[in-house]
This record gives structure tokens, sequence and C-alpha cells, in this order.
């Protein structure tokens, strides 16, 4: 029996990646654990291996191919019971003929979709036709009924029941009553509150002016569309602060000289997200999640921090920042973000977090307004350490001092308890001792 | 130092063993507390012992009508010593399987009454002494005991609760049932099959009052024609116990006074939490309106690290319920201590089946067709008679229906309800359906096998949309 390869969901939120490259052609023999290709998602490039074993009879969908649905047939190869001889030779035949229960596209499917959308009456057969026809969306019966009656596109929902499943729920969401999240990770990958259809994209461009288009890559794509339902979604307010650096300057100056001898050279992000950490746990009404009819409070401070790689940005987690030592913090960090840059991060390393950290100092940045990262309630944004005149004790002195903004969402975290994180994260700045014990 | 775990569990019921067996199957350390006997009032004294009760009360029931199946059953009668005797052996079998259970999973069971210090810290004290333990998290599976009537406190002689009623010495002569909810109507089905004679007081307008009002209205008829007498819209104001029995002051519908004389009274008017000298008030775990303990979707509490499952929480308070909360806990914790693998789910209260073993059965999930109107639903309704369906007839059990209540727009199954033979079985097949979100299309074209009792459900749901075959 040949046996057909799909494209793989190589994370929960996937629904398409790009089939970066191949490493394996026509005729070779692969067995169970090796790497046939890799495959760039919204957020990584992954290995993908090998469970069959047998000889690769054909390629179906070829290296650099975007927007490779989940599930569909990318390559074909044949089981040992079968003739490797002649692979080129079934190779034709195999791969068109469809052995494969991936709905062989258009010509077949059309005919049977177009009148079950013209008459929609209550008993006809549960509609194929409210997804593209190459496309598996799994969703409940009763979800696909209210999908064709609405009108909603159920490629565009991000179902919250097992495995993904679209629910009924996650329409009520779309149609703009609350949803219900799951949790997964104490930050879980909770539905975003998914949106009745995609993005608009914006009118075209003029084209006299010269220009280049450069095609979206899978992750801008997600950065994209994430960002978008946030800001139009998510109603955020903003406080800021100016925090007095110089004592956590000073302390991170003596532990670097302390840790020194071990090769520890802790950054001061390492402490900030050591602070955030912190500071959740002691305002723990900004510790949270809007999930629809209820709140997710989160019993521990696991922190997304945001760092820039080609081509877009990722926010690797450092779970439990609340109880962690800052080398700790420092080592994860160091490890998390050099793979962040080489695009090896596993999904559950980005997915989840229960608020974020972006910090912009580095390039002078005195402040900015972040957008949150749903469904966390929150982000700081940090901003350039300075010496600004300063009054201490009455008088004009000079002193460090950098500008930090939170982004609240105001559905889940009131003004009062937002300021009260934003105290908490400037007196543990301010007074950074605490920090370390 | 403390003995440590990442999970203890206070209270061995359906809710808690179970909480304790997913936690130890997702790798976590766990350890219960147990202050009286494993398995809880579930396996001991509640819903395995009384359908052991129920089916001798079957049995009997069979014997004596044995002539309508062909047969001679002569001299037919009830050992009642016998019968309870079955099932507390009954009993005794499955609560050595919690203990198994536990010693399977490796999880610590301390015998002794638990009580919270902290969150992360409780205490257990037992004839031993006390030991401190410490806890990453707490599952607070306490339970709840029956509802007492404040003028008539149960002496275990004439008035009885659930428990008494389990191990009777005796078939009282005359019984008058306080309550017509799961409990109070099991009791009343039991003792009237058994021989004594039955009076139920219900003081809402019908008996099982949470059922739909057909479902409710079908088992008043099938009861008083088994010789039950039922007063509904009717309160009991007072008793009082003598050597010879309990005389009971009834205010009827009408508001007259009814004076009657009993040999025993059970009192089955619900239940409440058990929730004192547990530490929760040390803790600040903050009770709901009706004193049970309040908690998210996921079994949390106001408190972090402490969490609630079971008839400790609101209801509806039933096994399967506290043993799916223990599972969601259990879960949630792992995920909460780094576990990626785990994706809970909040339950859906929709979707929780309850059942009835009186004679007949009653079984339902979801939506009654009422609260569906209230809910303001356009309704398709389904009701397909036993008395349509071959297998009821050939079983000698052809009274009953079962209606399905669909949301006539989107065609979503809301609630179905079943009284006749077997339906505490039967019910799983909608209660499946109504979890994978099931429309009428999908239950229309399913197989149901010829011939069996599920093809009524068939169709009901035919019948809702006017394609019953058999009626």
């Amino acid at each position: 029996m040949p046996i057909t390869i799909k494209m793989p969901a190589l994370s929960p939120t996937m629904e398409e990646g790009t089939l970066a490259k191949w490493l394996v052609k026509v005729g070779d023999r692969v067995s169970s654990g090796d790497i046939m290709a890799e495959i760039e998602t919204d957020k990584a490039t992954m290995e993908f291996e090998a469970v069959d074993e047998g000889v690769v009879v054909s390629i179906d969908v070829s290296e650099g191919s975007e927007g490779v649905k989940v599930g569909t047939v990318i390559a074909t190869i044949a089981g040992d019971d079968e003739s490797a001889a002649a692979p080129a030779a079934n190779a034709q035949e195999i791969a068109p003929a469809p052995v494969v229960e991936v709905p062989p596209a258009a010509p077949v499917a059309a005919p049977v979709a177009a009148p079950v959308v013209s008459v929609p009456v209550a008993s006809a057969p549960v509609p194929v036709a409210a997804m593209p026809a190459n496309e598996r969306v799994i969703a409940s019966p009763l979800a696909k009924r209210i999908a064709l009656d609405k009108g909603i596109d159920l490629a565009g929902v991000t179902g919250s029941g097992p495995h993904g499943r679209i629910v009924k729920a996650d329409l009520d969401g779309a149609l703009g009553s609350p949803v219900a999240a799951p949790i997964s990770a104490p930050a879980a990958s909770f539905a975003p509150a998914p949106l009745a259809a995609a993005i608009p994209s914006p009118a075209p461009l003029a084209t006299d002016i010269p220009h280049e288009a450069v095609k979206l890559s899978t992750m801008r794509k997600t950065i994209a569309r994430r960002l978008t339902e946030a800001k139009a979604t998510v109603p955020h307010y903003y406080l800021t602060v100016d925090i007095r650096l110089d004592a956590l300057l000073k302390l991170r100056t003596e532990l670097n000289a302390a840790l020194g001898a071990q090769g520890i050279k802790l950054s001061v992000n390492d402490l900030m997200i050591k602070a955030l950490g912190k500071a959740l746990m002691l305002a723990p009404d900004a510790n949270v999640s809007f999930a629809g009819d209820q709140l997710i409070r989160y019993s521990r401070a696991d922190i997304s921090v945001a760092v820039s790689i080609a081509g877009g940005l990722i926010t690797p987690i450092v779970t439990g920042a609340d109880v962690k030592s800052i080398s700790t913090i420092q080592k994860e960090m160091t490890d998390l973000a050099a793979r962040a840059k080489q695009g090896k991060l596993q999904p559950h390393e980005y997915q989840g977090g229960t608020a974020s950290l972006s910090n912009l100092g580095m390039f002078g940045i005195k402040q900015f307004d972040a957008v949150i990262n749903p469904p966390q309630g929150m982000i700081m944004a940090i901003g350039a350490g300075d010496k600004r005149p300063y009054v201490i004790d009455d008088a004009l002195g000079i002193a460090t001092v950098m500008t930090a903004t939170g982004s609240f969402d105001h559905r889940a975290i009131d003004g009062a308890e937002g300021a009260q994180l934003m105290q908490a994260f400037k007196s543990l700045i301010e007074a950074p001792l605490a920090l370390v014990a | 130092m403390a003995e440590s775990y990442d999970v203890i569990v206070l209270g061995s019921g359906p809710g808690g063993y179970v909480a304790a067996i997913r936690a130890a199957q997702l790798g976590l350390k766990a350890a219960i507390v147990e202050r009286e006997v494993l398995g809880g009032i579930c396996l001991n004294w509640g819903c395995i012992p009384t359908k052991a009760l129920l089916r001798s009360a079957e049995v009997f029931n069979h014997m004596k009508h044995a002539a309508a199946y062909g047969l001679a059953a002569d001299n037919v009668r009830a050992d009642v010593g016998a019968v309870v005797k079955r099932s507390r052996a009954v009993a005794k079998q499955l609560n050595q399987g919690v203990t198994h259970l536990m010693k399977k999973n490796k999880i610590t069971v301390y015998m002794g009454n638990g009580k919270l210090l902290a969150p992360g810290k409780l205490e257990v004290t037992s004839d031993k002494g006390t030991e401190t333990l410490a806890a990453k998290h707490i599952i607070i599976a306490t339970g709840a005991r029956a509802r007492e009537l404040p003028f008539a406190k149960a002496d275990g002689k004439r008035i009885w609760t659930y428990r008494h009623a389990m191990v009777p010495a005796e078939i009282p002569s005359k019984l008058l049932v306080i309550g017509s909810g799961a409990i109070g109507i099991e009791f009343a089905s039991f003792y009237n099959d058994m021989g004594a004679a039955v009076t139920v007081v219900e003081m809402m307008d019908r008996i099982v009052p949470v059922e739909d009002a057909d479902v409710s209205a079908f088992l008043q008829k099938a009861l008083t024609k088994q010789g039950m007498s039922i007063m509904t819209g009717a309160g009991v104001q007072s008793l009082e116990t003598s050597e010879t029995g309990v005389k009971a002051k009834i205010k009827q519908q009408d508001g007259a006074i009814l004076d009657a004389e009993f040999s025993h009274v059970i009192v089955a008017v619900g239940i409440v939490p058990n929730v004192e000298n547990i530490g929760l008030e040390t803790c600040k775990v903050e009770p709901d309106k009706r004193s049970h303990i309040k908690t998210d979707a996921y079994c949390r509490t106001n408190v972090p690290g402490i969490w609630a499952i079971g008839d400790v929480t609101d209801g509806p308070w039933l096994a399967h319920k506290a043993s799916h909360e223990g599972v969601i806990t259990a879960e949630a914790i792992a995920a909460e201590l780094g576990n990626t693998e785990v994706h809970p789910h909040p339950m859906d209260r929709n979707n929780i089946p309850g059942c009835t073993y009186c004679h007949p059965q009653v079984a339902s999930v979801g939506m009654t067709e009422a609260k569906a109107r209230e809910a303001g639903h356009e309704l398709k309704v389904g009701n397909f008679l036993f008395i349509g369906n071959g297998k009821a007839i050939a079983l000698g059990e052809s009274e009953g229906f079962i209606k399905t209540v669909f949301d006539a727009k989107t065609g979503e199954l809301l609630g179905a309800h079943m009284i006749g033979a077997e339906v505490t079985e039967l019910i799983q097949g909608y209660v499946v359906g109504k979890t994978l979100e099931t429309t009428e299309a999908e239950l229309m074209h399913t197989v149901f096998a010829h011939p069996t009792l599920s093809e009524a459900m068939h169709e009901s749901v035919l019948s809702a949309y006017g394609r019953a075959l058999h009626m």
C-alpha cells in the first residue's frame, strides 16, 4: 500500500505552513525517524520526521510552497510490501490517484457543495460547504450548522474544544457573546476571541511609486492577525511611571562582580523580568486573563519576553519568573533567545505566558505603549534608562531614570488594579534587594 | 519535616479518589485524607448500596409477577436481613476496590480528620496522633450530608435519614417519605416494592421537581398505581415519636392539616455541605450563598492552591459530576505545575445526566421543555411512548416515554427526558450526542440496533420533526 504523507500540524494553532525544504527526493528510502523536510510554521522552522518506512515515490508539494494547509498530501511513500524497483512508474500512477482521505479538491467537491448552500433545509446533510473544499475544519455538527446559517467562515475561527475542535461557544464569540475559554498551561492557549471573518486586507497601494512587494512570511501573517485582533477587541488603557534605576544598577554591578567567577552576567532585562514576575504576585489582580464569561486568575507569573528575530518577533516564556532566581532567569533567557533567533523554539516555549515584557531601551526609546498579547491581561513596555534631572530630598539632582508603561486589558483589570501593579514594579526596582531574597 | 506532596485530596468519595488517581496518572505525587471509609458516601452509603437494594426489589417484583411471563413462583417473600447483607457486601467489595486503586496508583492514604492550616498546609488527626502535611495544591472533596428537619432530628429508630434507611432491621409497615428528589423517590420505590405502605410528601407542586413536568406527572401516576400515596404542595409541620410510631402533622395543598400516624419516617429534604472544622475559615475560603464552597470553572476557590469539587461545591450534587470535576481539577493543577500536555476543559452543566432508580426509572440530560422555552428557544419537541417499542413489549415493561427537546433554528439537542425500563442506561446515548454538539441530523442518521429499547430514542428524535415511524 502506498502511504500518503500529509502536512503535519506541528503546533496546536498551526493551520498552514510553508514547505521550506525537502531533505529527501523521489527514490530515497526513508525509515521511521528520518528527517524528511523542514516546515516553517507561524513561529518557527521545524523538522518533519518520517513515521513510516518505505521508498519515496512522489513529492506532491514542491519546496518553497507557502500556505500548505494541514492535512494536504505532500508526498507518497511505497511501503515495504511493494516493489521498490519501479518507484518512478509507481509515482506516476499513485500521485494523482486519490488513495487519500483528503478531499481531492474542486471538481468533485464543488457540485456536491453548491446545492447544499442554496437549500439550507433543516435535515440537509451537515454542510461541507462552509469551508474550502480541500481543507478539513474540525468542528461540531452544531457549530457547522450555525456557521452555515450565519455565514461564518469556520476557517477563521479558533476552536476551544478538545484538540482545538470548533464548538458552539466559539461561534457565540464570533457573534458577539462571551466564550468560555479552556486552559492548558497556567497561561494557556485560550482561544483568542475569534473573529467572524478574516481581517480585511487594506486597500491595494498605488503602484506608480517605485517599490518592491515582499511576500509575507507565515510569522508576519500571524503577527498581523494576532495584533489586529488584540487592538480591535481588547480595550487597552495605559499607565506610565518613572522609575529610578540607580539602586538596581548598583545591585546589578555587585551581583555581576560576585557571579563573574561562575561566568554569569545579568542584564538589566533579566532583573526587569524578575521584577515584573514578583510584582504580578504582589498585585495578583493584574495577573489574570479575560476569558468570556470568566476571569482566569493565575497563581504563577510566566513572563513572555519579546525577542526581535529576523522577519518578526517572538515571545519566549520564562515560566515561574516570580520564584526563579535572577541567575536562572538569565540562563534561560540566553538559551531561549539564542534558539529563538535560530527558529528552533518548541511551541510550548512561546505559547502561553501570563503577562509580557517588551524592552526598547537599547534603542534609546524613552517611552512607548505596547500591544497586549491576548489572552494575557497586560504587557510592560520598558524605555531607556538615562540620566535626568531628578528631585532628590527636595533638591534638584541627577538620577538614572527610566519610563515604563503598562498596557492593560480593561475587561479584566481595572485602573486601580493596574496602578497597584505599576506601583509594585516601581518599588521593587527602586528597592531591588527584594528581588534577590 | 512535614511529608510533602504535589496534591493532597481531602475526602475520598467519587470526587476525591478520582482526582487523586488522575493526579497520579499525570505524574504528580498525591495523597488522600479520609476520616471514615475509602470511597465516601457514594460507594459505602449512597449510590451503590441503594442500587443493590433496588435490584433486590426489582427481582422481588419480577417474582411476584412471574405468572405474567408464564412462570410459577409460589410463596415469594423477602428476607430483609439477607437483602441488606447483600447490599453491604456489594459496598464492601467496592470499598476494597478503591483501596486497591490507591495502592496501584501509589497514592498515600491518611485515615483521620483533615484540617487546613494554611494554603499548602494540612493537619491530619487520628487516634495515632496529629501529623502535618504539606502540598502545593489541596483539593477539598468533603462532600455533603443529609439535611435534617429543624423540628425533628433523625434518631435512627423511627426517623431515618438515607443512612438508616439503607440498613433496615425490618420493613416499615407504614412509611412516610419527606421529599421527592432522587433519594426520597428511590427509597419510596424500594420500600413500596418490598411491601410497605408508603406516603410521599413533597413541598413543590410535583414530584421529582428537577425533571421535566411530563416526567413528574407520568411518574406520579405510575407510583400511585403501584399503591403509593403522594401528596404534593404539602409540608410536614411536626413529627412526634413514640414507642410505636410517629405522629405527623401534614399541611396539605388546600391548607387543611392532616394528622396521620406512621411506623417510620425517612427524611430526604436535600443536603448540606461538609464545610465545618476543615479550616476553611482560617484560609479564608469563600462560601457561596448556600454555604457551599465557591469555585470557578476549573474548581479553583478564591484562595490560590486550594480547589474544591463535588457536593461541597455548587450542584448538581451527583457522584459523576464530582468525579468529572476531580479529573478537570487534577489536570488544571498539572497544567499549573508546568505540564503542557494536558488541556483541561470546563464541564458544561447542561451535559450532566441525572438518573433516578425508582420503578419505572427516570433519566434526563439538559434543559426541560419549560426551561428551554424560558430561555427563549423556539422548540421542536419529540415524544415517543415505549408502548410503540417492540423490545419494551417483549420485556413486559412498556410503560414510559422518551421526550426530546430541540432548538428549532439550529437543531441543537437541548434536552432529553426519559421514564421507563433501563432509561438510566439509555440516557448516555444522548449525553454523548450532546457533548459532541449533535443536531437532529446526526441522530436521525444514526443506525439503532433492533430490537432494543434504544430505538425509542431514535423515534423520539424523528417525532420531533414529524417523522416517527412506529407511531
